[in-house]
């Protein structure tokens, strides 16, 4: 195609993204806007996969069954918003095969929250509260993202990662106000949890190469650090509300600015632990890959199976 | 022996020990879609245990819950069949395990519609719809599974092989199901086993798989006594209330 063409494509594009026109599977779009939503929704895909792990990790644990429904059907959703976001980068061109085998040899990345342990029930209420409430704060915005099949996926996601929040902070409620075993074992969970949550909106502003471009495509809505002061001042007077502390000495109040302000993050804590260096990045991998090659033999079954069928219907 | 106590328990504990069972898979299933299916039949089978564990503990009479019978009994304790606490070993095991249960509930929840305990018919009732799904489920997989490629068609007979001697115990009767039948709680459930050898030969035949009959059937489950499996399944389902006794979850 001549170069004055692609530039009128791409005028025409951006054009569109201005107007909150949504951009469809048969639009055209440039490169690099297809790659970096490949590469985005596929992380996210991911994430929601890998995450099933730490929560599963409990369930056949859980303390009762009214416990035990929730964290299934919890589980159970994860699985599905992970159905969802491949079907979305398969509108996008990407097989989602391929998407899984960039997981499994280390070339995709997925949240790095996963790849911290879950050691104690308290763990699956710290995971509903922080991380799935985290997660809403960076998915919100989503829900209006330029890209029509991720924006309507995640409109149906972001429902359900509300009940999912809300399960988990009322899993830390009943903690709280329990005996004391119970409340150190939520208030260990926030401990641990805290940091890595924080973490999870990304790097700096000033750190993030992609965030520019993102914005001006639409993909984002916000900054990394505007989501993640949004988060701090969401969350901080719900752990006040049940009694627990949040374990930053910098944490207070900000009459003038209307936030809070809060320590500096362990950024080489991040590194590593998204490099392949945190506590469960090789367990988590490690049982992606296994729960794949002990399925090949059931995938290739259905597949030999309805190949049969199809040779028995046209013959 | 307070005869409807000891049945409903029978009932509640082979939901709650399958249930168990096939939520150990979430996360590492074959495929995604089967991650879903899997804990979508767990969830109903933890919910169905919910229900049958809840009227137990009425019946009983003596202020226990659900969730009491559930995490507090000792081993000797659970009435659930032998079958469903056999290990996942792998998908055609756990696919054949679902099967054979699968098409035993089914009957039994259909002939359970016409019980003179109306709580019981409810149970049944609700239970009979999710049933009806997991048996179309599994014998679906029982079939593409069996005729499939070589390697499927081995490690699915081997499932069968393995499970057959656990079978019999399905249609284990003894004076809790006599006493009920005579007082009309239990419909007539004579036809159960016929009914139960028909779906199955049918599809183990559309299959391909050979039943290979045994000399011995194991049936204990039910008066509690139980393969070895049972014992790790308890330690890590009552861990928390074993742990941290008393506490509200």
């Amino acid at each position: 195609m001549k170069e004055e063409n692609i530039e009128e494509l791409e005028r025409q594009f951006q054009e569109k993204i201005d107007n909150d026109i949504k951009i469809e599977p048969r639009d055209w779009m440039p490169d690099n806007y297809r790659k970096t939503l490949i590469r985005q929704i596929s992380q996210h895909a991911h994430s929601e996969v890998v995450g099933m792990l730490p929560e599963g990790n409990w369930i056949t644990r859980a303390p009762n069954l009214r416990r035990k429904a929730v964290l299934l059907a919890k589980v159970q959703d994860e699985a599905g918003h992970g159905l969802y976001l491949y079907s979305a980068t398969e509108t996008l061109g990407a097989d989602r095969e391929d998407t899984i085998d960039d997981l499994h040899d280390g070339t995709a990345k997925y949240s790095s929250i996963f790849n911290y342990p879950t050691l104690t029930w308290a763990d699956m209420g710290a995971i509903g509260w922080l991380v799935d409430g985290a997660a809403i704060m960076n998915q919100v915005p989503l829900c209006r993202c330029s890209y029509g099949p991720y924006a309507r996926a995640m409109v149906r996601i972001c429902k359900e990662e509300s009940f999912h929040q809300r399960q988990g902070f009322e899993i830390m409620t009943t903690l709280a106000n329990g005996t004391p075993e119970q409340k150190a074992m939520a208030q260990d969970a926030l401990n641990r949890f805290w940091w890595p949550a924080l973490m999870m909106f990304g790097p700096n502003d000033a750190d993030s190469p992609h965030t520019a471009q993102s914005m001006k495509w639409k993909i984002k809505r916000h900054t990394n650090d505007e989501l993640r002061q949004q988060f701090v001042d969401v969350t901080v007077p719900q752990a006040e509300l049940i009694g627990l502390t949040v374990p930053d000495p910098d944490l207070k109040w900000n009459e003038e600015t209307g936030h809070y302000d809060f320590g500096p993050i362990n950024w080489d804590e991040f590194w590593a632990v998204v490099n392949g260096n945190g506590p469960c990045n090789k367990e988590r991998i490690d049982a992606r890959r296994k729960a794949k090659e002990d399925g090949e033999w059931v995938r290739e079954a259905a597949n030999a199976y309805a190949a049969k069928k199809r040779t028995k219907k046209a013959s | 022996m307070n005869h409807l106590f000891e049945y409903v328990l029978r009932l509640g504990d082979d939901s709650l020990i399958l249930g168990h069972r096939l939520s150990e898979w979430c996360g590492h299933g074959p495929v995604l879609e089967e991650d879903i299916a899997m804990t979508n039949i767990a969830l109903d089978l933890v919910g169905q245990a919910n229900s049958l564990l809840e009227y137990a503990a009425n019946v009983e009479g003596k202020g226990k819950t659900a969730d009491d019978l559930a995490f507090l009994r000792i081993d000797k304790e659970y009435r659930n069949l032998i079958l469903v606490e056999q290990p996942n070993v792998d998908f055609g095991h756990t696919m054949m395990r679902q099967f054979l249960f699968d098409a035993y509930r089914k009957i039994l929840f259909e002939k359970l519609l016409e019980s003179g305990d109306e709580q019981i018919a409810a149970i049944a009732a609700k239970s009979l719809k999710e049933t009806k799904y997991h048996l179309k489920h599994s014998s679906e997989w029982v079939i593409r599974l069996g005729d499939g490629t070589e390697e499927s068609h081995r490690r699915i007979q081997n499932a069968l092989d393995t499970l057959w001697r656990y079978t019999e115990e399905l249609f284990y009767s003894d004076e809790v199901d006599e006493s009920l039948r005579a007082s009309g709680v239990l419909p007539d459930l004579s036809s159960l086993k016929q009914e139960w050898t028909n779906y199955v030969h049918a599809v183990l035949n559309e299959a391909t798989l050979e039943i290979k009959e045994e000399t011995w059937y194991f049936q204990n489950g039910r008066q509690g006594y139980h393969s070895e499996h049972l014992g790790y399944i308890l330690a890590e389902l009552q861990f928390m209330q074993r742990a941290y006794p008393g506490m509200e979850w």
